[in-house]
């Protein structure tokens, strides 16, 4: 099926295919929006979260006496104030909500406190006293599995295997190398916050900063021992997400301290607290085996690698299986090795962040492929092209590329973009800008080439759907529609597409979108790029059981033509636990990037000169949104290559401020130009195909390339320090 | 204590202020107006972003007793009525905003460097705005905004 841009064209203004603007745009820029933390009720308190300042401690006792006596003090509540389980997590139900007798990470909360100011609140948790028997914590993600057990079943979370075609070919050509990926944090700006409201029933509503109501809703009450109807949420203002509110934060919290106070009670993270709040990116370290023939034609990829999930499991298992299945790129294999290991340390918990695994392999797998390319003495792109998948190939676990797959294409038009201008005389646009550290010697330029795969959707079997409302009723004479639905929209621009399917389908333009919240069915997580696909999808089914029952008219009279529908996308299968084989995920996300870098050697420090980039969508429902996507994790996979890591020692984080955690500010960002493909996927909602993830996964293998290319240097680390440049 | 502060024009007071209250909490807990975000509260991000006395100040590095009798202008006090100002306008219509955490300190900080150099150039832009941080956009759309409502102040 190819769809044709007139299918495309609606009937009225700001449909799908054009850039109508946010509904909440004016909100924002006016400093209107309510975000979580922006929430304010009558007579509410504040919320604080007591942590182990340990990576490994068995508590020994814990008391609250002299916090109560503070002034200010509504409440202190430790794990047995809490009155369901207290256990949650998204695949294991591994984490306690507050400690019970041991702590397994630097920041694990132990205790709570109510207070009618901020400051009260920390005051009274200085005065909780904690004794901690400090252990040794397990920190090698690469030994961890033999180490000593932190969890019942031991410390390995998921091996996962790919066996495809020979295990023992030989090739003519080899490269190996060892990899590392240090832990990215998702840094949005708006920290984890929320207000719980208690009802005189006894159970609670709460606004909440999210990325999936139901499954935050489902997690609160099984620990507030509530039947999920008591339990209410709405999606507040949403501050970015990127994967690192898919996990709880402060919300069962919050709901403990106003059930038990009867407050509506107020949490708000700083900056650091964000830091040991929420999970990370999977560390890595990864082992490969390339071997090609002479013409550069991949004959195997063998590969072990190892990601450190931290203290709880999160979203541990379904990385490691995004790190396995994707985890020799883009590119047709015949014969694949894989062994991936998702681990339990005492690092800080890592789970969900965009490119979910992909990225880490990544890094890796293109890496590989440079070394490759100077073995063979071919150019970095052309022994790509030799090997790029295309639609019809065939994936390690076994699955058919059923779309396209233009991996070829995407790097002939990074390729073919104009280069930059040569190095600049303007210090500004000089490695250390205006620091003045260069006006030019020293400074040596590399150009760098990467393409990248995502799957897109969930995976492995799992029941994805969103559901979505769409109501129709004459307001002021004409057809106006509201759309409901729970998807959380976390600054992507998801009510912009849902306004634009709904004029799309039904020729309305006025547009409401509902506040999202858990009076309606799922609509699945804000993660793995989508939303506009299963929550789009759920829309467009919505609005065609509208148009059905509007028949063609446009004056209903008091008629309201309210339609309810779920809407799921093909499935998946599992993967064999032992090959790895099988149709595990819905859909393919491919971009490639090319970037130019200046170095100054002497200093080692790195100027990204351009990062240009390529990607199919599929379909650009909103073109403007889908080019910030892609700017955006673009930069953010800039980050990963030159400044981003939690640094942590024997456990304990080093750097949780943006004083000591870099993420790239304007002047680190080149500029970028994008080319966008819209090659339609015939299984997706419009041809659509997943948009959020991709350029994150090819942004940093390039960067590294363009710095190996200008400085000669291996560089199998990231992110890439000066030290690392200097030798120093 | 108390705190007198004229806010966007208006008289406003805050009593029973903590000492070690910022002014960013007094103006977001105090005096209704959120508008300016707490995205790190140590000066990194920018996203608290006012003017204090017609200088742009981090309003998290700000004691709330600093404030007293001076006058403060925020991401609330930018627009005239219904009508937005040029630099919010440019932002909407640029694509600058996704989650719009970053987006008032944003804002005003660019309607700072507008005041001051009205045609300025990328470098230019690149400086005055390199000390807010965005984690969504990439920089180039707010980039591209600050252009739009250079051409047309």
């Amino acid at each position: 099926m190819t769809l044709t841009p007139a299918e495309l064209t609606s009937a009225v203004s700001g449909g799908i295919g054009t850039s109508p603007q946010r509904p909440d745009g004016n909100l924002k820029v006016r400093g209107e929006f309510a975000y979580a933390s922006d929430l304010w009720h009558e007579d509410m308190i504040w919320g604080a979260t007591l942590r182990s300042p340990h990576p490994y401690a068995r508590i020994t006792s814990v008391d609250i006496t002299e916090a109560l006596k503070v002034p200010g003090v509504y409440a202190v509540l430790t794990h047995s104030d809490v009155p369901g389980r207290n256990l949650y997590g998204l695949e294991h139900k591994d984490q306690p909500v507050l400690a019970v007798d041991v702590v397994r990470y630097q920041g694990e909360p132990v205790a709570l406190v109510g207070a009618d100011h901020p400051e009260t609140a920390l005051r009274a948790m200085k005065k909780i006293v904690v004794s901690y028997d400090v252990l040794e914590p397990v920190v090698d993600m690469e030994t961890a599995a033999d180490d000593t057990p932190l969890h019942p079943g031991g410390n390995l979370v998921r091996h996962v295997p790919i066996r495809r075609g020979s295990q023992d070919v030989t090739a003519d050509v080899v490269v190996t190398g060892r990899y590392e990926v240090g832990m990215q944090d998702q840094a949005f700006l708006g920290p984890e916050s929320g207000l719980a409201v208690p009802a005189t029933d006894g159970s609670v509503d709460l606004y909440i900063a999210t990325q999936w109501l139901h499954v935050d809703r489902d997690q609160i009450a099984a620990a507030l021992g509530l039947p999920q109807e008591q339990v209410r949420l709405t999606l507040s203002g949403v501050g970015g997400a990127f994967g690192g509110r898919e996990d709880l934060s402060m919300q069962v919290h919050a709901c403990l301290l106003a059930l038990h106070t009867g407050k509506p009670v107020k949490m708000v993270y700083n900056r650091e607290e964000s830091f040991y709040g929420h999970v990370h990116r999977h560390p890595a370290v990864l082992y490969y085996e390339h071997g090609a023939d002479h013409t550069g034609k991949l004959v195997y990829v063998r590969t072990k690698m190892y990601l450190d999930g931290g203290a709880y499991a999160s979203s541990t298992p379904a990385v490691v299986a995004n790190a396995a299945t994707l985890g020799v790129g883009p590119y047709e294999v015949d014969n694949v090795t894989v062994d991936a290991y998702g681990v339990y340390t005492n690092n800080p918990p890592c789970g969900a962040m965009r490119g979910f695994g992909a990225v880490q392999a990544g890094f890796a797998y293109e890496s590989q492929m440079d070394k490759l390319a100077e073995a063979l003495g071919m150019s970095p792109v052309d022994v790509r092209i030799r090997n790029a998948m295309t639609e019809g190939s065939v994936m390690p676990t076994g699955q058919v590329v059923d779309s396209a797959a233009p991996v070829a294409q995407l790097l002939k038009l990074v390729q073919d973009k104009p280069l930059p201008a040569g190095t600049s005389t303007d210090i500004r646009e000089l490695p250390g800008g205006v620091s003045n550290t260069t006006h030019g010697e020293g400074v040596v330029r590399g150009v760098g080439y990467a393409v990248g795969i995502k799957n897109i959707c969930f995976s492995e079997g799992y029941d994805d759907y969103s559901t979505a409302r769409v109501r129709v009723s004459m307001v002021n004479g004409e057809l106006a529609a509201a759309v409901h639905t729970a998807a959380c929209e976390v600054g992507q621009g998801l009510v912009t597409i849902m306004q634009q399917i709904v004029r799309t389908e039904l020729g309305i333009e006025r547009v409401t979108v509902l506040p999202m919240d858990t009076t309606i069915g799922n609509g699945g997580s804000t993660s793995a790029s989508r939303q506009t696909y299963v929550t789009g999808g759920a829309v467009k089914a919505a609005c065609a059981l509208v148009k059905a029952r509007l028949d063609g008219r446009t004056d209903i009279g008091d008629e309201v033509i309210d339609e309810v529908t779920e809407w799921r996308h093909r499935a998946t299968e599992p993967i064999d636990p032992e090959t790895g084989q099988g149709n595990a995920h819905v859909q393919y996300g491919f971009a490639a990037h090319r970037a130019v870098v200046d170095v100054d050697v002497d200093l080692g420090l790195v100027r990204v000169v351009s990062l240009d980039c390529a990607q199919d969508v599929g379909r650009a429902l909103n073109p403007q949104a889908v080019v910030g996507q892609i700017q955006g994790g673009s930069a953010q996979g800039l980050g990963l290559a030159v400044m981003e890591e939690i640094q942590t020692s024997g456990g304990k984080v080093r750097n949780p401020s943006f004083t000591d955690y870099l993420i790239p500010t304007v002047l680190d960002m080149p500029p970028m130009s994008i080319d966008v493909l819209e090659l339609a996927d015939p299984h997706a909602p419009y041809g659509i195909r997943g948009v959020g993830e991709p350029p994150t996964i090819s942004s940093t293998p390039a960067i590294v390339a363009a710095i190996r290319a200008a400085t000669g240097l291996a560089l199998t680390r990231v992110p890439v320090r000066p030290e690392h440049l200097t030798g120093t | 204590m108390r705190v007198n502060v004229t806010v966007n024009g208006e008289q406003r007071q805050a009593d029973d202020v903590w000492e070690g209250e910022s002014l960013l909490f007094v103006l977001r807990e105090r005096l209704g107006l959120p508008g300016s975000k707490n995205a790190c509260e140590q000066g990194e991000c920018g996203s608290c972003t006012v003017y204090l006395d017609d200088v742009p100040v981090c309003a998290c590095l700000v004691a709330a007793g600093q404030a007293q009798d001076r006058e403060v202008r925020t991401v609330e006090g930018l627009a005239d009525g219904d009508a937005l100002d040029p630099v919010q306008e440019a932002f909407v219509e640029a694509g600058a905003v996704q989650c719009g955490f970053c987006t008032p300190g944003l804002v005003v900080q660019a309607h700072d460097l507008l005041d001051r150099v009205p045609n300025p150039s990328d470098p230019e832009i690149r400086e005055a705005l390199a000390g807010n941080l965005c984690r969504c956009t990439g920089y180039e759309k707010i980039l591209d905004a600050v252009r739009l409502a250079a051409s047309r102040r």
